[in-house]
């Protein structure tokens, strides 16, 4: 596995990362060994391929829209760089530093960690969650069972709720107020990133 | 009431019993043998009441729900006591510590171990020892230095007892204990590592337990002059030898019992039988040979179970999780209702109110105090550290029972003045334990959780969210690998796999463990046996969907319904969610809060352990996971499919999938090669039939539209509306990579189950559906004549 320096100066560009996305050197180089380990043929790249061999990820029933969130549109690789920015969205939250308003959003803001999340939902990234797309969401994480006619029902009524202007779609501000009460830094974080 | 009736003919038919034998002058009809066969009738009769007794308070479900069972089956032991002591004047009966430990003991804890969740247990080892050890030396000390402090300051007034002796006092009533633990945590449901990190702990300090025990038991009987540091240091290479040695004699038992059930498959009938018996001798030898008993059949247990159960034939394997919950739960309640009953006995009683209160509370503080501070340290090591509220729990959990009460009655009245008093105080100490903390733990759990639920869930936006966000953690971690990647993992399942499946495990066994194999062939027979049951039952192949719709009838009462769902499922204390729906009741969404609440998918966070005492059911979170499988691949072909990629050449299947699921389907993760499967079938498919290769653009792999256009619908005539509809959003494929990957079998086996079906759980959907090469491939199916195929299926193995 090689020390922590050796491992750093693999990576291109470490500093740089470690600045915007937060993540400690001992992050980036476990990190990093979990993306060679997944990265079997060595090609410096993801593909779809290798998030598809992690087992666990098709017994999730929005695994495959995660692996999805990975590539950015028009890239069939994710390079390690990639990788850790979109992981470093689930890092918890700094608490202590202050908002400072003049640099860029840190990466695992609440809005980050939103945005994040509406993007899974919104597969045209047209800024919308359309009814559509929101029945497509349901539909997997629905047991079998549930007809056709109850998940139209449940897309109407969640809809109704949070669709404010009434355009029957749900836009990144809609979906926020409708999650202003739950607690995004709790949910959307896992602690052994932090 | 009958034991008063049986016991007084005892006493009455000893003295005329050498009358009779010897002046018979005539034939006597019947003769009363009560004296010959007391004994085991008095057993059988014991068990039987202990036993009714449970049936007793069934029938006022609301006290169960309040007092844990053990608690309950004290109180109806105090209750028989008082009647025998009342019709004897002398308690006659009491729960002696041989029969505890040899008779009731070792089928608890042999039932712990082999139902122990393993990946659990072992992920957890470290901080396990940690508690069990550290903790438990850290409660003896504490508790015996501050009581032999309160004895020298007078406390307790003018009691013949010194510090060692209280040491050893201290040792044995430290030691959680795993009979109440197990008892009381049924009933209250925590986090799986919560549980495991407590039950683990009650069962591996009866290392520490033992050793500490008859260290100070000989430093007492030596007398404190004579303790000097020799043998101090004996007593830690002692804990050294008994721990170790005990878990050994447990493997090795373990090994024995591997080896035996591969060779017992012409004896399957007998076949449980020995499990039970090799385990008992595992604890019998270790006692024996002074080592940790507990320890030696806890591993016993956790190391043959997944030799064991891969070897054995089903039914053996279930027969034997069945005998083994009858004999646990047995004893668990023979032993409640004895240490009720042993309570009613004025000669042990001694009351020192200052002892008892003092210990009581000592007990309560040192335990807090030793875990805040082992979880203080553990967590700086962990990667996901335990929060308070877990640790409060685990402090407040740390429960005593039989164990102590019957080491303390094995301590010599000689040497120990104050017998007893310790025993008195010893059945207190379990008493508040198991009652009060019983009765308490189910609320205190409620109202630190329901404290710290922030989310309200009040809309359907938020329960999906929150849905959506643990799918999406779960996915997280699975990516990034922080928890369950382990190169010592690794190299243990690399071991396991070249030596202990060759010695320990029958090739055919083996042969399933190769997890492609084994789930085919259970879903084979499955769906075959399915099929043709349906084909009988309709007399036409015009399968609908299952019709057993889990939907809520709404017309039921509101009040039903739920309590049903509650009885249902194990209880749990995630009272934050039946809370809110109980608040939902007047609102128009209730239908759609109701429905999301049964069917959205749970989520590896909210899967429930699966060791229960009480309950032998599957676990349903295997159909879900299986459903999720399924359904996950289905879209990956799909897009396969439409993404009509280019012809890779088939390679071998990775090493390290194999690796991780060698075990039965039972295990979860055996279902990671589906893909491997279905989707070389697919490909050895299109290969032949010429698909144009050529890369769709992959512009932005995102998750598959409409899983179902594969619902299976067999004669393909019928296709459900929202098949119809199905949009295929071909703009965003994931290429099918796993395609990659071959599997030994060719294709002319498999595609003989091509055109079968149908359960709407039944992978032949795949085949099914994409045989042929077009994207609707539906209509150019042709309909398969299907009894004949249904014979095939069912010949098909």
């Amino acid at each position: 596995m090689g020390s922590t320096n050796s491992t750093l100066s693999k990576i291109p560009n470490v500093e740089e990362l470690m600045q915007e996305t937060g993540f400690t050197p001992a992050h980036i180089v476990r990190l990093y060994d979990r993306f060679e380990a997944l990265d079997k043929e060595k090609t410096g790249h993801l593909r779809p391929q290798d998030f598809g061999a992690i087992n666990r990820l098709a017994m999730n029933p929005i695994g495959d829209r995660i692996i999805g969130a990975f590539f950015s549109p028009g890239q069939e690789t994710v390079d390690f760089h990639s990788f850790v920015r979109i992981l470093a969205h689930f890092r918890p939250a700094d608490k202590k530093h202050p908002k400072d308003p003049s640099m860029p959003e840190p990466v695992n803001s609440r809005t980050s960690k939103l945005k994040f999340a509406f993007q899974l939902y919104d597969q045209d990234k047209d800024g919308k969650i359309s009814r559509a797309e929101l029945l497509q969401v349901l539909r997997s994480m629905l047991e079998m069972q549930v007809t056709e006619e109850q998940l139209e029902s449940i897309a109407d009524r969640t809809i109704q709720e949070a669709d404010l202007d009434k355009d029957d779609a749900i836009s990144f501000e809609e979906f926020r107020k409708s999650l202003e009460k739950v607690n995004i830094d709790h949910k959307m974080s896992i602690r052994f990133l932090r | 009431m009958v034991l008063l009736a049986i016991s007084r003919p005892s006493l009455a038919s000893e003295a005329t019993g050498n009358g009779t034998e010897n002046t018979i002058t005539t034939l006597p009809i019947v003769i009363w043998k009560w004296e010959e066969i007391h004994f085991p009738y008095l057993v059988a009769l014991w068990v039987l009441v202990s036993w009714l007794c449970k049936l007793v308070f069934q029938l006022n479900p609301c006290l169960t729900r309040v007092i844990p069972e053990s608690g309950l089956l004290i109180c109806i032991g105090w209750v028989l006591g008082g009647i025998i002591y009342g019709a004897d004047k002398v308690q006659t009966f009491r729960l002696q510590p041989f029969t505890f430990f040899f008779y009731l003991l070792p089928q608890i804890v042999l039932d712990a171990g082999y139902s122990m969740p393993n990946k659990l247990f072992f992920g957890n080892l470290g901080a396990i020892l940690v508690y069990a050890v550290i903790g438990t030396c850290w409660n003896a000390a504490t508790l015996g230095l501050a009581l032999w402090g309160c004895w020298l300051g007078g406390a307790m007034g003018n009691i013949d007892t010194g510090l060692l002796q209280l040491l050893l006092f201290g040792s044995l009533i430290a030691a959680v204990d795993p009979v109440a633990v197990i008892a009381v945590f049924e009933e209250v449901h925590v986090n799986e590592v919560l549980y495991i990190l407590v039950f683990g702990e009650s069962l591996l300090n009866d290392g520490v337990t033992v050793v500490l025990f008859n260290v100070f038991d000989a430093f007492v009987s030596l007398g404190g002059a004579q303790i000097d540091a020799v043998e101090i240091i004996k007593g830690i290479i002692s804990f050294f030898v008994v721990a170790v040695g005990g878990s050994l004699v447990g493997v090795v038992f373990a090994l024995l019992i591997s080896l035996l059930t591969r060779c017992t498959k012409n004896i399957q009938i007998i076949e449980p039988g020995f499990i039970f018996v090799l385990g008992y001798l595992s604890y019998l030898t270790a006692e024996m040979l002074s080592l940790s008993a507990i320890l030696s059949c806890t591993f016993c247990g956790v190391c043959c179970q997944k030799y064991i159960n891969a070897n054995m034939d089903e039914r053996s394997v279930s027969t034997v999780r069945s005998t083994m919950k009858v004999f646990a739960n047995g004893s668990e309640t023979i032993i409640f209702v004895f240490l009720g009953i042993s309570a009613i006995d004025p000669s042990i009683w001694v009351w020192n109110t200052a002892f008892i209160l003092l210990t009581l509370l000592f007990i309560f503080v040192f335990r807090f105090i030793g875990v805040f501070l082992l979880t203080w340290i553990l967590n700086q090591y962990r990667l996901v550290p335990l929060d308070f509220i877990d640790q409060l729990v685990m402090g407040y959990g740390g429960l005593r029972g039989a164990v102590a009460y019957g080491l303390v009655l094995l301590l010599d009245e000689n040497k120990y003045k104050e017998k007893k008093l310790m025993i008195s105080t010893t059945l207190i100490v379990v008493y508040f334990t198991v009652m009060l903390q019983g009765i308490t733990m189910k609320p205190l759990v409620t109202w630190l959780k329901v404290k710290r639920a922030a989310v309200s869930e009040r809309t359907l936006a938020e329960k999906i969210q929150n849905r959506t966000f643990d799918h999406m953690l779960v996915a997280i971690e699975d990516i990034s690998g922080q928890i369950g990647d382990n190169y010592m993992r690794d190299k243990w399942n690399n071991f396991e796999e070249k030596w202990l499946y060759w010695l320990l495990m029958t090739p055919i066994a083996r042969k399933s463990c190769d997890p492609i194999f084994n789930i085919f062939h259970k879903l084979n027979i499955k769906d075959a046996t399915s099929y043709v049951k349906e084909g009988e039952r309709r007399g036409s192949l015009a399968f609908v969907r299952n019709e057993s719709k889990a939907d809520v009838d709404f017309n039921k009462k509101f009040g039903a319904d739920f309590s049903e769902m509650i009885r249902d499922s194990v209880p749990s204390v995630c009272l934050d969610m039946h809370e809110q729906d109980l608040k939902m009741r007047e609102s128009e969404d209730f239908d759609a809060h109701h429905l999301l609440q049964q069917h959205l998918y749970k989520g590896r966070k909210q899967h429930r352990h699966r060791y229960s005492r009480k309950h032998l059911e599957v676990n349903k979170d295997e159909h879900e996971v299986q459903e999720i499988f399924q359904r996950t691949m289905r879209s990956r072909l799909e897009s396969f499919k439409s993404a009509k990629m280019g012809v890779a050449p088939p390679k071998k299947i990775s090493k390290h999938l194999k690796k991780d699921q060698p075990q039965k389907v039972r295990e979860a993760c055996t279902f990671s090669s589906f893909p491997l499967v279905f989707i070389t079938i697919l490909l050895e498919f299109l290969i032949n039939l010429n698909l144009s290769p050529g890369l769709a653009g992959i512009v932005n792999p995102a998750f598959m539209a409409e899983m179902d256009t594969m619902d299976p619908m067999p004669p393909m005539q019928q296709i459900p509306s929202w098949l119809a509809e199905a949009e295929v959003d071909s703009s965003n494929m994931v290429p099918s990579q796993r395609a990659q990957l071959r599997l030994p079998w060719t294709p002319s086996n498999l595609r003989r189950l091509a055109p079968l079906c149908l359960s709407t759980h039944s992978n032949d959907s795949f085949l099914l559906a994409d045989s042929p090469a077009t994207q609707e491939g539906i209509s150019e199916l042709p309909p398969p004549p299907p009894p004949q195929d249904g014979q095939g299926q069912g010949t098909h193995k």
